[in-house]
């Protein structure tokens, strides 16, 4: 835990995952024929917000919980090294 | 103004501008091809994952350009003339969220393993994480059977979008399709080019003319929701067809069930299993290569979605006003659009017309029902409310450029893996040179090219729907891959059994939907959505759920795997 401090932020960046995965659902616009601005559907509407939210979640996730050493792991072996079940 | 639309259709005269376009983009594309070959090394690393050297740009534009097919331009825009709005939230609301976890979470940790191990291909990771030669063997031709319908929408989306474009340009040479250029040509020219600027390339050319493609469509696809938008009179003019004329577009209510809305999620875990997409993130210079992907994927599938949904709506409201002509489905042929019934006042029916929306009578003097060709929808608008041929040439070049940058990845895929995972596999070390190599991974793509080419000149399904079964098959088999990273316990037995078991589920469904319609033992078909459900949900989620549970079931009951073999696909930390 304390070799690898990206985890808590992991965790916390899954957290919002799943929260933005339980918003997907939008019940409260399902019946709703609502033109914005006299031609964008509410419901499309917020499913593009939707689609915004989660890029942004992604740049946060990058900014605060990327996986520093796995590169490093990565780079140990050149990729000349032998797959047991990658037979060439 | 609408009125208008389908005069001025009835007399403009067809110009072959647009087909010139598209041909001049073909032949751009045969030029990349011949420039990216000045790149190639030469040697089956470099033409297999560009001997892993692709930076973020490169990597986002060809993982994107991948994904991204005639599902997401021709299917997304027929689905919302069919089922309304819903149809972002089914797909590309989930996939922002779900494609960019999965590309977070799922590859960069495989690109981690594929470069310390050196892997070119999936089957490879599988046989390795497995200890399993047999699972390589069963795994192999279940990604075939399932790439080859990936491959198909995408010979069906550029055969319907040419035919709709073209539609009365040859009226003598090609009078069994209304004068349009057949399905079977535009099939084999873009199998062609395609062909052509992989084998002089590799993966590197696919790269190159995923990226170049990928602005392409982008651009165009945006320029053809303005273009049109300014053809129905404006954004809100636009709106204001809609409500009027198909208002049930703007809602989900009828037309998608909460179940099948919630249950689409098991859809886009397929990215997690794709075989070109694996071979993508292999071609990564470094881990931190992936981060413009992750981060960028659901703004650009936002760019190109949104704008088809609407102009799927828009067609849905001119088609109800009787003010957009579409090509029927088949098994009929002719033209099909809304006219008032004259035996109901106030009510609609859709029925058999002539090119300028003229209703045909039969025999008896009645209307001929018939249903329109979704797939034609896109192109029909573009051909309607586009009035500049070079541009309508140039938009249809922009949804062939879609289509084509999925193509690519998909053929390099299946040559890489026929080399690697069954022919190189079951030879001894250093049988073949590099040459050799390259020509039976090149035999081996003409010949899936050229059997998915023959099953694409039956009668063309839904290119969305086919698209659906295509990704279920995938994501069904996603709980494969993330256990092979993530969970320590996982043993050859159940991966085994889970391939198996989904292969079984996936093909029983599938025939039951496909070749049993109407007449399905298993699921049902919603009458509102046409929708094909199992147990009031989609497939995917039924096919997923056998897979996991005989993955883990197995698992749990079979002998673990050494710890040592294990260690070597994790972390030291996890």
């Amino acid at each position: 835990m304390a070799k690898h401090p990206y985890r808590t932020a992991a965790r916390i960046m899954t957290a919002i995952a799943i929260t933005l995965a339980v918003l997907h659902h939008d019940f409260w616009f399902w019946n709703d024929q609502t033109l914005v601005m006299g031609f964008m559907p509410i419901g499309l509407l917020y499913h593009i917000l939707f689609s915004i939210a989660s890029a942004t979640l992604w740049a946060v996730t990058m900014m605060v919980a990327w996986p520093v050493h796995i590169e490093e792991w990565a780079d140990e072996f050149d990729g000349s090294a032998t797959s047991q079940g990658a037979k060439k | 103004m609408n009125t208008l639309l389908l005069l001025g259709q009835a007399s403009r005269e067809v110009s072959p501008i647009p087909l010139y376009v598209i041909i001049g983009y073909m032949g751009v594309l045969l030029a990349m091809g011949y420039l990216s070959s000045r790149s190639f090394r030469g040697t089956s690393a470099d033409f297999f994952t560009a001997s892993r050297s692709i930076g973020p740009v490169l990597l986002l534009m060809s993982i994107f350009g991948t994904t991204m097919t005639s599902f997401a331009m021709i299917g997304s825009t027929a689905k919302s003339f069919d089922l309304g709005i819903g149809v972002y939230g089914l797909m590309a609301s989930w996939s922002g969220l779900i494609h960019s976890a999965i590309f977070f979470l799922v590859g960069i940790k495989l690109w981690a393993l594929g470069k310390r191990y050196g892997y070119m291909t999936q089957v490879q990771f599988f046989r390795d994480r497995y200890q399993s030669n047999l699972l390589g063997y069963i795994l192999f031709p279940v990604l075939v059977a399932l790439v080859i319908p990936y491959i198909l929408i995408g010979l069906l989306g550029a055969g319907a979008v040419v035919r709709a474009v073209t539609m009365n340009m040859f009226p003598e040479m090609f009078a069994s399709t209304q004068g349009a250029v057949p399905q079977w040509l535009t099939g084999l020219i873009i199998s062609l080019v395609v062909l052509y600027y992989i084998f002089v390339g590799g993966v590197r050319g696919a790269t190159w003319a995923n990226t170049f493609q990928t602005l392409v469509f982008m651009v165009t696809g945006v320029v053809a929701f303005l273009l049109i938008a300014k053809g129905m009179g404006g954004l809100t003019k636009a709106g204001e067809i809609v409500a009027q004329h198909a208002p049930e577009n703007l809602a989900r209510e009828g037309r998608i069930t909460h179940t099948q809305f919630l249950t689409y999620m098991f859809v886009p875990l397929s990215v997690g299993m794709f075989p070109h997409l694996f071979q993508h993130w292999l071609t990564a210079k470094s881990a931190k290569t992936f981060r413009l992907t992750v981060v960028a994927h659901p703004i650009f599938i936002m760019i190109v979605w949104a704008p088809c949904i609407l102009i799927g709506i828009w067609a849905a409201g001119l088609f109800g006003q009787g003010a957009l002509v579409l090509p029927a489905a088949p098994p009929m042929s002719g033209m099909v659009a809304t006219v008032d019934n004259p035996e109901v006042p106030g009510e609609r029916l859709t029925v058999r017309t002539k090119a300028d929306g003229t209703p045909l009578q039969d025999d008896q003097g009645k209307l001929i029902p018939a249903k329109p060709s979704s797939n034609a929808v896109l192109g029909r608008m573009v051909d309607q409310l586009v009035h500049s041929p070079l541009l309508t040439g140039v938009l249809i070049a922009g949804v062939l450029a879609a289509i084509m940058s999925s193509l690519d990845s998909q053929f390099v895929c299946l040559g890489t893996m026929f080399t690697t995972d069954i022919v190189i596999h079951m030879s001894r070390k250093d049988r073949f040179t590099d040459k050799q190599k390259l020509l039976i991974s090149r035999s081996f793509i003409v010949g899936i090219v050229g059997i998915t080419y023959l099953l694409s000149l039956a009668e063309p399904r839904h290119v969305f729907d086919l698209g659906v079964w295509c990704f279920s098959g995938f994501g069904a088999l996603f709980p494969l891959v993330f256990a092979a990273i993530y969970w320590r316990r996982v043993t050859r037995a159940g991966a085994l059994a889970c391939v198996l078991m989904t292969g079984a589920a996936w093909t029983m469904f599938f025939l039951d939907d496909i070749v049993l319609r109407g007449h399905s033992y298993f699921g049902t078909v919603d009458p509102g959505t046409d929708e094909y459900l199992v147990l009031g949900v989609m497939p995917a989620a039924v096919i997923f759920a056998v897979s996991a549970l005989t993955l883990v079931g197995v698992s749990l009951a079979t002998t673990p795997p050494p710890k040592e073999h294990v260690d070597r696909f994790f972390l030291p930390a996890e």
